[in-house]
């Protein structure tokens, strides 16, 4: 098993303190926008950061940036249906 | 197909363990995915009967009109727990974890699946899902009374022991991305030799396709459901709109799962049919890849569609007509799959025998379900027969009449290689043509009189509708009895039946290269595959195997 994580490649914890701290400066800012009162666009801020978030997430602590192209495909196929769930939503709400 | 899957078996499965017990101790803590599968078989037959059972009550309460065996408010009760049932606890998981778990394996040409010890706890997590339901019926509050969409505004107002009946649910949505994860990767890993993508049975495309939207939709409902429970107890106002809140916003994320759940439902008895046709017809199936690839189709629109369940639900103009036009899409993979089937068995040499009967039932009931399905999923209709029997009507000839049909096919088909013994052909027979005569007078009713007017979940109703209803409620005991006939036979024949063959129907899959009932690794070498799935060139040579 040893063997095996040391072929990978490994991340330090300075990267791992410094995406830690990214994380919680993009939630501020989160929360200081919710606070201004932008309109419609205040949500496409908050998904954007989210997004951002998320892909910090999932490339750093879940490792997906080291992994074999097959679970980037699967990922991509899953976050792709996302996207279209939330497009065929907003036809809804925006129209509404 | 195979070479070198002759089995000199001693030992079946039922004589050999996973583990040092004996007795019920080596069900409960076994890993062999044939065990686990079978222990699946007896609980979702369970409570398939317990629904079955509710349903006969709810159809002697209408029997006439006003208060006839029970009370208004049990009477929702009774509606909100056969849904419930049925759905989370039947058909759902039904068909990948009973039959994807005993043949998904044998049918790769593999010993087990990828993860044999989740696969365990997949079970665990179903029965603790399936004992919280059953808690939440004897609670102080009283059983839920919902309906099983659990729509709010009315889920978080009333009394009844909604957070715990919804947490059921959630528990048996892990259940359900557990196998999920379990069957993607076995289908990626654990291929025997020779084995490509388009050499696996059609079942296990479907399985796989199956797989996928349990694993990418299953979290949307848990999730939606923890919001319920939020709601409930904290009042955090996302769905009530007094607080900021949106209930429509409800009723789309409910939707987002369950519409792909549907497709749960159906994909693995699509799957069934694709292996039950080509081996009574003796002739490899029309379209292996059109069929393959329909059933990824289907997976991926069923995505699309949602929101036809709520076209009277305020949603706006825009997304109804979009909803309404994607939702005729999923027409074309299925009209795909059911042109192959027939053409599979144009020039066939068939063979009748019961497991084809069942699906000749499916294929008519199916397409009264599908084309009814088109007259709900247009707008314009919809808005007159929203919320009535005719939908009722519809889900019970796609639901019941499509996958519950299957459920008995694929027992009737897989029956003499999972138990060894074979059942009474000539009373499983009578079985087929009593359920198709029974199953139509019980719903077939229901499309008229929700064409007349009659409001789904109503306890009540006008003397009108009386006459509909009687023929309804006489049908439901010739299917009462239909189900002693079906279930009887089984039951009878797992213990007294004669000893069946390796290959009782000629089938040319992996599943009918081994014992009957398969030995502890399904295999005492692994096959290597040499031909196409459905090549009946190898018949002759399989005989010979046998001997």
């Amino acid at each position: 098993m040893h063997q095996e994580e040391t072929n990978h490649h490994s991340t330090g914890y300075g990267t791992y303190i410094l995406v830690w701290l990214a994380l919680i400066a993009l939630t501020s800012i989160t929360v200081t926008v919710a606070g201004i009162d932008f309109g419609m666009v205040a949500l496409a801020i908050a998904m954007l950061i989210a997004a951002i978030k998320s892909a910090l997430v999932i490339n750093i602590f879940m490792h997906i940036k080291y992994e074999e192209p097959i679970f980037k495909v699967f990922l991509l196929v899953s976050g792709f249906t996302i996207v279209v769930i939330f497009v065929l939503t907003f036809l809804d709400v925006v129209n509404r | 197909m195979a070479n070198g899957t002759i089995a000199v078996s001693e030992k079946s499965f039922y004589e050999e363990s996973t583990n040092k017990h004996s007795g019920i101790l080596a069900w409960l803590l076994t890993t062999d995915h044939k065990r686990i599968g079978l222990m699946y078989l007896y609980t979702i037959s369970g409570f398939f009967i317990v629904g079955v059972i509710l349903g006969l009550l709810m159809r002697l309460e209408l029997i006439a009109p006003g208060e006839t065996i029970v009370s208004a408010q049990t009477y929702n009760t009774f509606f909100t727990l056969h849904g419930v049932i049925m759905i989370f606890l039947f058909i759902v998981p039904g068909l990948p974890a009973i039959f994807g778990n005993f043949f998904l394996p044998i049918q790769l040409g593999a010993k087990d699946v990828s993860f044999p010890r989740l696969n365990l706890l997949s079970w665990y997590v179903y029965m603790i899902g399936a004992v919280l339901v059953l808690v939440s019926l004897f609670l102080p509050g009283g059983p839920i009374d919902t309906g099983w969409t659990f729509y709010i505004p009315y889920s978080v107002r009333t009394g009844t022991n909604v957070s715990l009946a919804i947490f059921a649910a959630f528990v048996l949505g892990f259940s359900s991305i557990l196998t999920g994860i379990n069957f993607v990767t076995t289908v990626h890993r654990l291929r025997a030799p020779g084995m490509g993508f388009f050499r696996m049975p059609l079942f296990i495309w479907s399985i796989y396709s199956t797989a996928w939207i349990q694993i990418i939709a299953t979290p949307i409902i848990g999730i939606t459901i923890l919001l319920v429970i939020l709601e409930r107890a904290f009042g955090v106002g996302i769905f009530d709109p007094a607080l900021g809140g949106d209930p429509i916003l409800y009723q789309h994320l409910f939707w987002i799962y369950s519409h792909p759940a549907v497709y749960i439902m159906i994909l693995p008895a699509m799957g069934v049919v694709s292996e039950i046709i080509p081996t009574f017809a003796r002739r490899t199936i029309f379209g292996y890849k059109a069929i393959a690839f329909s059933s990824l189709a289907i997976a991926f629109v069923g995505y699309l569609v949602w929101a036809h369940h709520m076209f009277t639900s305020g949603i706006s103009d825009t997304a109804r007509i979009i909803f309404s036009l994607l939702t005729f899409i999923v027409a074309l993979p299925s009209g795909v799959k059911v042109f192959n089937w027939v053409a599979t068995m144009y020039k066939g040499s068939i063979d009748p025998k019961p497991p084809l009967l069942w699906v000749m039932a499916f294929i008519v009931l199916f397409s009264i379900g599908g084309l009814t399905g088109l007259v709900v999923g247009s707008l314009a209709t919809d808005i007159h027969l929203h919320d009535t029997y005719f939908v009722v009507a519809h889900f019970h000839y796609v639901m019941f009449g499509g996958t519950g049909t299957i459920f008995f096919a694929a027992l009737y088909y897989w029956f003499p290689k999972m138990f060894g013994r074979m059942y009474n052909i000539k009373l499983a027979n009578w079985g087929v043509g009593l359920f198709f005569v029974a199953f139509n007078m019980l719903y077939f009713p229901k499309f008229i009189l929700g064409y007349m007017g009659m409001p789904r979940r109503y306890f009540d109703y006008l003397p009108e509708f009386t006459d509909l209803h009687v023929i309804s409620t006489v049908g439901s005991w010739l299917m009462g009895i239909t189900m002693i006939i079906v279930f009887g036979n089984i039951f009878y024949s797992a213990f007294k039946g004669p000893k069946a063959p390796r290959n009782p129907w000629g089938g040319v899959t992996l599943e009918w290269h081994t014992a009957s009932p398969p030995p502890l690794e399904n295999f005492h070498e692994i096959p290597t595959v040499t031909r196409e799935p459905y090549d009946f060139s190898q018949l002759e040579e399989m005989n010979d195997e046998s001997k």
